[in-house]
């Protein structure tokens, strides 16, 4: 059996989304700058790809630049808020300490340049508090940006309220909506927002492709310099086969939206009962408000590096926060910011499920999971510590 | 998945010597949770001989890989020839290991020398201290 449970890492491209990369690939092959006919075509094509993405999410063509992806996005927008910022004296940016790294290393880059990073908490539930941003923002503040959904542990941020007290208190407002587009309802209107990101393969689109949403009068600064394509915000050559098909991937889901959200959300909901009959493990972040396809959860006792690659052997794709899985010393920054400390953030698991998880696959994932978890305590000095009284649990 | 070697893929799915050795002579363990990796060894010691050895892991697929090898090489040796077990030796077993991982075989040259120290002090046995130097996982209770 083979169980791809890693959709927060990427989708599986949809076959209209191919489809329709190959049609543009073979139809459109002219370049949206070129004068000529094959050229206009492709400028045609383009422009309506940017109408219909646009239009799902509630904004205007005008209001929709074509990136390389969520990260470039994020990156434009928090350095342009950043740069026109500073040109009014405005150093202080107000964001989240769970945030992806798109923006958290961007904003480390700006701090050494000077900028004052304030990065509120979550507390237990992985959730900011709208009265928490509020209080911070000031006559300083020159950009608030929280993401619309986690990657790790899939809570669904209050990205509505702190946009309403932004645009209340006139503050350019950011937020990186990779996990969240294609999942949930997204509106740029109603989530009042000036800046919003999203990446075409976390809903079934192409890789390398995504698109920054920059509100009329909202300023913008070019990463990418050397022409005067999309609107004269990011140079280069559209990348249309890709565009096609991301705006196709993102109409799909969309119409698929509420069946998706309950079905996926069921499956969700049991896999979490099953596997918190774990013994000494927890789910992370808030059970309610969280993404659809999101489950995440740490096993005291064990690693998870060891634990994704036994699941792999049994045909299981997941991730983890472990230190081991990303190279680095820690683990990761969303869990220790829910309160998780190092011992236990080891061990943790993402399993995100999507449009193709099946009742079955939930089955075989509740069967395997507490058995390969098992395993590992059963080598694990910390776990017979544990058993024998030694250590104290803290799960 | 490549990330790793045959050798370790196998004696990560299938760890040599796991396990407890109730009464043990001599119990090295080695790491902290906080890092993500502890290793245990348990040695059996007949005369000069390690008869048997033992294993628990807490950690990544190269730790325990790191692990059930080093207990391989050990076993049936003389205690002398343990001791010059080299994290390095423990890679190269193991048809390497990747550069961010090597602290594992470190780990499993530690934490038997920290088995063989432990007898050592059991049994009253003089030793050559310089041999036994300290963890390089002190470091790890720095960072929080």
């Amino acid at each position: 059996m083979y169980v791809y449970a890693d959709n927060a890492a990427t989708t599986k491209l949809r076959p209209e989304a191919l489809e329709a990369f190959v049609r543009t690939a073979e139809e459109y092959y002219g370049n949206p700058s070129s004068l000529h006919t094959a050229g206009q075509r492709a400028k045609e094509e383009l422009n309506r790809c940017r109408e219909r993405v646009a239009a799902a999410l509630g904004g205007t063509a005008r209001e929709i630049v074509f990136t390389s992806g969520g990260s470039e996005s994020d990156n434009q927008a928090i350095l342009s808020a950043a740069y026109f910022g500073a040109r009014k004296g405005k150093r202080k940016i107000v964001s989240t300490a769970i945030e992806h790294h798109a923006v958290l290393h961007t904003l480390e880059k700006l701090k050494k340049e000077g900028f004052e990073i304030v990065l509120l908490p979550v507390g237990e539930r992985g959730i900011v508090s709208a009265a928490d941003a509020e209080r911070e923002i000031d006559d300083d503040t020159c950009l608030v940006s929280v993401m619309l959904a986690n990657n790790e542990i899939g809570t669904i941020q209050p990205v509505k309220e702190i946009g309403a007290i932004c645009r209340a208190r006139k503050v350019p407002f950011h937020t990186d909506a990779v996990q969240a587009v294609g999942h949930m309802p997204v509106n740029v209107k109603e989530l009042n927002c000036d800046y919003l990101a999203l990446s075409a393969h976390k809903f079934g689109g192409p890789r390398g492709v995504g698109a920054l949403y920059v509100r009329t009068g909202t300023p913008l600064k070019n990463l990418i310099e050397g022409g005067a394509q999309e609107n004269g915000r990011r140079a280069g050559t559209e990348n249309l086969p890709a565009i096609a098909a991301m705006t196709v991937a993102l109409e799909t889901s969309l119409s698929r939206l509420p069946a998706y959200t309950k079905r996926v959300s069921a499956l969700r909901d049991e896999l979490i009962d099953n596997l918190s009959k774990i013994p000494h493990c927890a789910l992370n972040g808030d059970r309610e408000a969280r993404l659809p396809g999101n489950v995440s959860f740490c096993f005291e006792g064990i690693e998870g590096e060891s634990l994704l690659l036994l699941l792999d052997e049994e045909g299981i794709c997941a991730s983890s926060g472990s230190a081991c899985t990303s190279g680095s010393l820690d683990p990761s920054h969303v869990l220790l910011a829910i309160g998780r400390v190092h011992d236990v953030a080891h061990g943790s698991l993402r399993l995100t499920l999507g449009e193709d998880t099946t009742e079955e696959d939930v089955a075989y994932l509740s069967e395997k999971i507490p058995r390969v978890v098992e395993y590992l305590r059963n080598m694990s000095p910390v776990w017979r510590d544990l058993k024998e009284g030694k250590r104290t649990y803290i799960l | 998945m490549s990330l790793y070697s045959e050798k370790v893929m196998d004696h990560f799915k299938h760890p040599r010597n796991v396990g407890v050795i109730e009464n043990a002579d001599g119990v090295g363990e080695v790491g902290n949770a906080k890092c993500g990796d502890i290793m245990k060894i348990y040695l059996k010691i007949d005369g000069d001989i390690i008869s048997d050895v033992k294993f628990e892991t807490f950690g990544c697929g190269s730790a325990i890989a790191s692990s059930s090898m080093a207990t391989e090489l050990i076993k049936g040796k003389p205690l002398s020839e343990a001791l010059t077990l080299t994290n390095k030796a423990v890679a190269e077993a193991l048809d390497g290991l990747p550069a961010y991982k090597m602290h594992c075989s470190v780990l499993a040259e530690e934490a038997i020398k920290a088995a063989i120290k432990d007898y050592y002090e059991k049994n009253g046995i003089e030793y050559d201290r310089e041999l036994f130097k300290e963890s390089s996982c002190a470091h790890c209770e720095d960072h929080e």
